[in-house]
């Protein structure tokens, strides 16, 4: 390395473009900031060396410099930007509703466009390998661009020194030559910027007032912060870093806890759903207008269980029960890490139903015997006292007809319907009746007996979703450092006056990385009640 | 009297007060003496001003202690409480740099964008469990904020472009600052419509067929004339003048049509207004301001446009983003779902980040740091607006 020494005797490493110590320019490698002579001193980062502007031979270099470009920060930041935007055109696929596959699902809302944007995959934009690419060069950029400037920049300012040369005095923003003042004037203005908190360094009369260098570290704390959350969001890609799981549990039922690897069970209480009452004064025109109901809370009252013998098949869990609460939108039950969130609901779904078996011509219905079917775990037979016997013959949860042929749309008891075969006593020929709600049939025109319902039971089913996620402590702490860092960065700001004692006078010199109008006012304050006047802004002379 | 009647009162009252405190700030730029802190209309302004803002909080109280909840939980609400942030931006910022012309820009943005609001059913609503928490306050209040301080700098940003660009010729940048003034116009385009219509009663309704086979067909309430009506849809109301055109069958949902229709006629008053602006005026809208502006410093608009971004940045991350997430972790079980409310939410954020880059890094001062300044508001109303009525979501209020 060729380090460069300057004239007031301090070593810097190669590629300083002002002197570390008292800030002479370095003459050959004044390009580097874009610094003219006429000009003023571009000071963003003290001058100081940075690895980037320094070396450019191997791949290395050549990698480290293209990611440690603002330039480049900047269009990936703006690329990323305007590719976010293209994923709200349409829905994304995984926040749509509907039951259609995205490839027709597109096309039928959106037609051609539809069409286009999903060949283009933005159905699924987030989740595409360029976007990640994207995201990922981002990090990179923060990673590189932020050590490749805050090492020299760190360096720069713990060497410099409160002497500075003349020509760094003279080609800062705010400058002054106050040949006039006094002595008195000088202690006064050291004085008065004490009382402004500066921190102020002398040395053979040359003055360094400094005030918020902390601040200075902003941009490089909030980068860490949004690496770590970066970090973080990436961990989401390992499989075991988090649980999401959804369970159904219908009221009164027990559930092992899906996501918890057979450890929890939950106990489905009571699930309630209320509405907003419409004759309240206060909403009534609102709710008017919305259509009727609106809907003020949906609950689970859940008993959660923790096993307590070892996990086997086949055996019935011992339970031993560890909480208990309500479970609401916005306010999850806790436990052990994981969160049980109020998801969905299904209300009214049939618990049991109770037939009788009459005579079909019997007018009263006077009942045979009766018998009740659990929907959820039907029996395949049933046996009534006087001998006669039903079969479940064939079951229909949800019942349909699809193609002419009857069958179930879901496994849950929602509409349910029944092909029944009374057997009477002695007879080895079944009668086969057909049920369903509303409808009540004999297929063979003959039957003697008829099924009738006479009770049944609903209950409502609550829909829980259980996560557990890992990577949620460094989410957060990536995010809290990131608050810090920016509200270090533009909350404060990096202040600094230097006074440089003369034959006659001094003068003054400022500099500030941000808010100018702030410095200026402190300048004021510090040379109040002095002869001499605030230093120019050479930056707005220009103007 | 009800509270909510004087709730209702007290904002109306906190309109007419920042209205009058734009002619005071207007009445600056006409005093001859140089000093801006000795300006007296300046200090009755924003004397005014900050009346206005109380009776706007007094509203804010009234209306959270009559519905029981805080009044941010539809677009009525939340639209007002942005306007009145962005007074309390104003009133801050102002303190700061005693800036008096900058009343004269900020403020009417702010009377824009409460008539704007009023334009909204502004009913008490109930809150649906979804929006029953505290994170709803948290949340939405420091956005509003975040969003209000971030939109001052655009209004110094437009009293940069407005006094810095060449008038003497017809540039493409000066028709697009005259773009931007239009689009104000077309915000008091849609106020002045919609009150209009209003007033006047005026109320048809559309049959629409239905959608799916099983659907049943639906209406569809238009307050203004139908220029374009919905698709396939038939006139219900007798008398009532049919539209001119039908909206396209690609444009989804059945408020879709009307929406346009509103925007239209919006567009089209503002059209008007901003040409009868022009002809009374007979130069740029520009142009005609900017010699009002000759004795404001440039340097010092630009770093209060600057500064804005610097304290509203991290307002906007800690409410649009971090309070965002964990709300979302809360209710919905997942931080972040690429809901197209979130998306433009970091679109925002990602774009002031790129603002503070340029400006820091690439030097971006004064010209292109004030046009990047009003890209960044056109984003957040894209936000505020947009997506709210036009791209669906959970967010959707309206
Ligand atoms: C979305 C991502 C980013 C955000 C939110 C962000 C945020 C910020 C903020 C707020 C500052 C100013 C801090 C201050 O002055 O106190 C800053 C400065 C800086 N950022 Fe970023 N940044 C991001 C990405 C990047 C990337 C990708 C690069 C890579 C080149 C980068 C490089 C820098 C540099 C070099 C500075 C210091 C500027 C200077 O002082 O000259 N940032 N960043």
């Amino acid at each position: 390395m060729n380090k460069i020494k300057c004239e007031c005797g301090h070593v810097n490493p190669e590629g300083t473009v002002l002197c570390e110590a008292c800030g002479k320019p370095v003459e050959e490698n004044q390009h580097i900031d874009g610094n003219n002579e006429n000009k003023l001193l571009n000071m963003r980062y003290d001058g100081s060396a940075r690895r980037s502007k320094t070396y450019n031979k191997t791949i290395v270099d050549k990698i480290w410099n293209f990611f440690s470009s603002v330039k480049v920060g900047v269009w990936l930041i703006a690329v990323t930007l305007i590719a976010s935007s293209l994923g709200t055109i349409f829905p994304q696929e995984m926040n749509n509703q509907s039951p259609l596959p995205a490839e027709q699902y597109y096309e039928e809302n959106y037609g051609m466009a539809g069409q286009i944007y999903y060949q283009l995959g933005f159905h699924d934009l987030y989740g595409s390998w360029w976007y990640m690419i994207l995201i990922a060069s981002i990090g990179v950029s923060l990673v590189i661009a932020s050590i490749d400037r805050v090492v020299p920049l760190y360096r720069s300012l713990k060497k410099q020194k409160p002497k500075r040369h003349e020509t760094f005095m003279k080609r800062q923003r705010l400058f002054g030559q106050a040949e006039y003042a006094s002595e008195q004037d000088y202690h006064r203005v050291i004085d008065q910027l004490k009382e402004r908190r500066y921190k102020v360094i002398q040395e053979n009369g040359h003055v360094l007032a400094e005030k918020g260098r902390f601040s200075r570290w902003g941009p490089y704390v909030n980068h860490i912060g949004l690496i770590i959350f970066l970090l973080g969001a990436l961990l989401r890609f390992v499989p075991s870093m988090y649980v999401d799981a959804n369970v159904w549990v219908r009221e009164g039922e027990t559930k092992m806890l899906e996501g918890t690897e057979g450890e929890y069970y939950i106990k489905n209480e009571d699930f309630i759903v209320e509405m907003y009452d419409e004759n309240d004064e206060r909403y009534k025109e609102s709710i008017e207008k919305q259509g009727g109901s609106v809907p003020k809370n949906y609950q689970t009252n859940a008993v959660l269980y923790q096993r307590t013998d070892e996990s086997l098949p086949g055996v019935d869990p011992e339970l031993k029960q560890v909480k208990e609460g309500e479970i609401r939108v916005n306010e999850p039950l806790k436990i052990d890490g994981f969160a049980i969130y109020q998801t969905t609901y299904q209300l009214n779904e049939f618990k049991t139903m109770t037939f009788k078996l009459h005579e079909r011509s019997d007018a009263d219905e006077q009942s045979i015997g009766e018998f009740t079917v659990n929907l959820v775990d039907p029996k395949s037979e049933y046996t009534l006292d006087n001998g006669y016997r039903i079969e479940l013959y064939d079951y229909y949860p949800e019942f349909e007809m699809k193609d002419g042929v009857p069958s179930s749309f879901s496994k849950y008891p929602k509409d349910p319907a029944f092909v029944f075969h009374v057997y009477p006593p002695g007879q080895e020929e079944p009668e086969v009746n057909f049920l369903a709600i509303g409808s009540n049939l004999d297929p063979s025109g003959e039957n003697q007996y008829k099924i009738g319902i006479t009770d049944l039971e609903m209950r409502d089913v609550t829909g829980l979703t259980i996560r557990k996620d890992y990577t949620l402590p460094f989410l957060g702490i990536g995010g809290a450092i990131f608050m810090i860092g920016v509200i270090q960065g533009m909350y404060w700001n990096h202040r600094r006056i230097w006074i440089q004692p003369k034959e006659q006078g001094f003068w003054v010199a400022g500099h500030t990385n941000k808010n100018w109008f702030g410095l200026k006012k402190d300048l004021e304050k510090a040379l109040d009640g002095t002869s001499v006047e605030p230093p120019e802004d050479q930056q707005e002379l220009k103007e | 009297m009800e509270l909510s009647t004087i709730s209702s009162n007290l904002l109306y009252a906190s309109f007419f007060l920042y209205l009058i405190a734009t002619f005071f700030f207007g009445g600056t730029i006409r005093e001859k003496d140089a000093q801006q802190k000795e300006s007296k209309a300046g200090k009755i302004g924003i004397t005014i001003t900050i009346i206005g803002f109380v009776a706007q909080v007094g509203y804010f109280i009234t209306r959270w202690i009559a519905s029981q909840h805080a009044p941010l939980s539809n677009l009525f609400e939340y639209t007002t409480f942005f306007g009145m942030m962005l007074v309390l931006a104003f009133i801050v910022i102002y303190f700061i740099y005693r800036l008096n012309v900058l009343g004269l820009f900020v403020l009417p943005i702010a009377l824009l964008i409460i008539a704007y609001a009023s334009m909204f059913p502004s009913e008490i609503s109930p809150l649906i469990p979804a929006l029953n928490t505290h994170w709803l306050y948290i949340h939405v209040s420091t956005v509003s904020l975040g969003q209000a301080i971030l939109a001052v700098s655009f209004g110094a940003g437009l009293l940069y472009l407005i006094k810095t660009l060449d008038q003497t010729e017809r540039t493409k940048k000066n028709a697009w600052l005259e773009f931007i003034i239009y689009t104000l116009f077309a915000v008091i385009g849609f106020i002045v419509i919609t009150s209009g219509f209003r007033l006047g009663g005026y109320e048809v309704t559309f049959e629409v067929p239905a959608e799916g086979e099983a659907m049943e067909a639906s209406t569809v309430d238009y307050t203004l004339l139908p220029i374009v009506g919905p698709t396939d849809g038939t006139l219900q109301t007798e008398g009532a003048t049919g539209p001119l055109l039908e909206a396209p069958s690609w444009m989804q949902g059945e408020k879709a049509a009307r929406k346009l229709n509103t925007m239209i006629w919006s567009l089209l008053v503002g059209l008007v207004l901003y040409v009868l602006a022009r002809l009374i005026l007979r130069k740029r809208v520009a142009a005609a301001i900017q010699p009002k502006l000759s004795r404001v410093k440039p340097s010092l608009v630009d770093e209060v446009s600057y500064r804005a971004v610097a304290i509203g940045f991290p307002v906007f991350t800690l409410g649009g983003l971090i309070f965002a997430m964990i709300w979302a972790q809360i209710a919905w079980n997942r931080f972040w779902g690429w809901d197209p409310k979130e998306v433009w939410a970091l679109i925002t954020w990602l774009f002031y980040a790129v603002f503070l880059h340029l400006r820091l890094g690439a030097g971006w001062h004064g010209e292109k740091s004030a046009w990047l300044a009003v890209i960044g508001f056109a984003i957040i109303m894209f936000n505020l607006i947009a997506v709210n009525l036009v791209l669906a979501g959970l967010h959707s209020y309206a």
